[in-house]
């Protein structure tokens, strides 16, 4: 029977952009450029890699976001995902985890799953817990924060790099995974893969056709309010030394007047 | 006073810093309640009443070390019951931060990640966040439910104050899904000696300019003279010069020390990301449009196999 793998893609405003809020406090999408989170490229390389050493196995990449998400989906077929889906409506505009995880979940599920595998962290939200939420919504497995990952009989196995120690995992498949960026480099996508991520299936979904009421999301609906996003005073401008041979002892200087000597 | 549940991260017992800033941050809010999971409890009791704990709710079973994230979350969530708190308050830590998450979804409840700092409000805790790279500062509150709020290392100055921290078993009964990912094997990571990264109160960090494995020694020389703790770009890590777990940025550790020093860091977002925060922030470059600069207190234009090792000299000389 095929695999059917899920992978999860975040669309999101590039870092090196001038990231910021906009006046509802949310997330000035439209000033900066977006792009699929690169972290997420892990989370397709792995569905990749893993289709690979499947007999049969079909990858769907779904995204939850504005119109221009549409770009991260590409992005992602053009690596070598097979179809895509986009869940896009007016009413999803400021949504926080607890919404984008409800909706993912249902998304999940209509199309159907073995696997899920999401990337470690968004680059913008950076929460790092929509995998965990994931799983605990859908009923199943978690295998998280993974920098090795397998599939083979119906398990999922992988190595968790923990703060104190380095794990083995192992659970039943269905189960949501998420990958590190120790994972392994994601490739580029070849111009053979362009040409043909232009003719993949991009279906795309609004909360009604996943049965999902308006107010369970959004702005409105979010457990968790911003109340004032400030940006960070610029540092006043530090001391900068040359160094012609001292260098190291003016550094010790300062670190004694700052009280860390 | 409500009551405030505060989840404990120890090593057998031995409760970890950000734990204690956990205490003093929730007795802002409410009366802490320490909840111990796993072996070592007796030992961790002493500590957490000294910082405020007015209660510590304990419980050991095989589970929580056999199976991954959900056996805890089965735990916290009984003692939830069993409290009726007015904020649930985890460290920032990836596990900390998954239990959370689960936690928060299970009781109904909005969750804030990587809180830098917390206040009572008219409604409820309000969370400060450092985001897009510590490039702004966002408060924000819980609407919906038990706020269940995760916090950064290095967010509060511990302060000792002394409570009952009465020790009470909790019940708890695992759910279908605790026994869902089973941990096959565990290799302890071995200790460098030295002060655990994110908790360290400096950090010397050495990126691509350390230029090999070999030349690590300059950045770990000056760390010790210092006793600091050692980090290291992704650039280091992927070279394979430096291991990941002192990877300091977006994807490593994200780091808030009195004082950072980045030398051959040439400061990439996604390094600020992990150490913007940092209270004085010291380079050492050798080229003078390193973008790292337009961040430090002080910087030095210079080879840092010139610098750091005068540095060092000087910084052992002066302590004697
Ligand atoms: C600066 C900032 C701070 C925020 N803080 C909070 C907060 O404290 N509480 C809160 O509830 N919300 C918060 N949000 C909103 C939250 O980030 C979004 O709701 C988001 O979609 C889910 O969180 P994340 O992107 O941080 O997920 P993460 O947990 O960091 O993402 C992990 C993985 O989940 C998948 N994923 C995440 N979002 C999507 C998506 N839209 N479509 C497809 N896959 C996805 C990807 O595989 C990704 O790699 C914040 C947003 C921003 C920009
Ligand atoms: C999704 C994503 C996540 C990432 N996460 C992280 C992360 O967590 N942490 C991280 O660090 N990076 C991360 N990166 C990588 C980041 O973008 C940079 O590539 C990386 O930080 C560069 O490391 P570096 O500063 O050591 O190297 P470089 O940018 O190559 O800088 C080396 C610097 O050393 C200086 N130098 C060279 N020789 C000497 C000398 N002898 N004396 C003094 N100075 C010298 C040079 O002038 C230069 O400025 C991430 C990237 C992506 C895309």
């Amino acid at each position: 029977m095929s695999l059917r793998i899920v992978v999860c893609v975040k669309y999101v405003p590039d870092a090196t952009g001038d990231r910021h809020f906009a006046e509802d406090l949310t997330v000035d999408r439209d000033d900066v450029d977006g792009l699929l989170s690169e972290l997420d490229e892990y989370a397709v390389e792995q569905a990749l890699q893993i289709a690979d050493e499947a007999d049969e196995a079909e990858i769907t990449v779904l995204t939850v976001g504005p119109e221009d998400a549409k770009d991260a989906l590409r992005k992602a077929l053009s690596m070598g995902a097979d179809k895509a889906v986009h869940v896009e409506d007016d009413d999803l505009h400021g949504t926080d985890v607890m919404g984008t995880s409800l909706v993912l979940a249902k998304a999940v599920e209509k199309i159907g799953y073995d696997l899920v595998i999401c990337g470690m962290a968004s680059t913008d939200g950076n929460m790092g817990v929509l995998p965990a939420i994931l799983a605990e919504r859908l009923g199943v497995p978690q295998v998280t924060l993974l920098s090795e990952v397998s599939v083979e009989d119906g398990r999922v196995t992988g190595r968790r790099d923990g703060d104190t120690a380095s794990e083995q995992l192992e659970a039943a498949l269905p189960a949501v995974v998420s990958v590190t960026d120790q994972s392994g480099e994601a490739r580029y996508p070849s111009f053979k893969g362009i040409m043909a991520a232009k003719k993949k299936p991009v279906e795309s979904w609004d909360l009604e056709d996943l049965e999902i009421d308006a107010d369970a999301v959004g702005l409105e609906g979010a457990w968790t309010k911003v109340e004032d996003a400030k940006e960070r005073p610029a540092r006043t401008a530090g001391t900068i030394v040359k160094d012609e041979g001292e260098g190291g002892k003016q550094l010790a200087e300062f670190l004694a007047g700052q009280k860390f000597i | 006073m409500a009551e405030v549940l505060v989840y404990v991260d120890h090593v057998d017992g031995a409760v970890r810093k950000p734990t204690l800033e956990l205490l003093t941050l929730a007795r802002r809010i409410g009366d802490p309640v320490a909840v111990h999971l796993g072996a070592g409890a007796d030992a961790a009791a002493g500590v957490l009443a000294e910082h405020g704990a007015v209660k510590v709710l304990t419980a050991d079973a095989p589970e929580f070390a056999d199976y991954l994230v959900v056996p805890k979350v089965d735990a916290v969530a009984a003692a939830y019951q069993a409290v009726s708190p007015v904020a649930v308050l985890f460290p920032s830590s990836a596990e900390g931060k998954e239990i959370a998450a689960r936690l928060a979804v299970r009781i109904g409840s909005g969750l804030i990640t990587d809180a830098v700092d917390l206040e009572a409000g008219d409604e409820g805790p309000v969370a400060t966040q450092s985001v897009f790279a510590a490039a702004f500062t966002t408060r924000s509150t819980v609407t919906k439910g038990t706020p269940v709020i995760t916090v950064k290392p290095n967010s509060a100055a511990v302060e000792a104050a002394p409570a009952a921290g009465a020790v009470e078993q909790l019940e708890v009964s695992f759910g279908e899904l605790a026994t869902g990912t089973k941990v096959v094997s565990r290799t302890p990571r071995e200790s460098t000696g030295r002060p655990e990264l994110t908790e360290a109160a400096i950090v010397v960090s050495g990126g691509r300019g350390v230029n090999g494995a070999e030349n690590f020694p300059v950045i770990e020389a000056l760390a010790d003279s210092l006793g600091a703790a050692v980090g290291a770009s992704r650039a280091a890590v992927d070279a394979g010069w430096y291991p990941h777990t002192a990877q300091v940025g977006q994807t490593g550790k994200s780091v808030s020390p009195q004082l950072y020093i980045a030398a051959g860091i040439s400061g990439a977002i996604q390094h600020r990301a992990g150490m913007q925060t940092s209270k004085t922030i010291v380079a050492i470059n050798k080229d003078a449009e390193a973008p790292i600069f337009e961040l430090v207190d002080y910087g030095v234009v210079g080879d840092l196999f010139d610098v750091v090792p005068q540095l060092t000299e000087e910084v052992k000389a002066r302590k004697g």
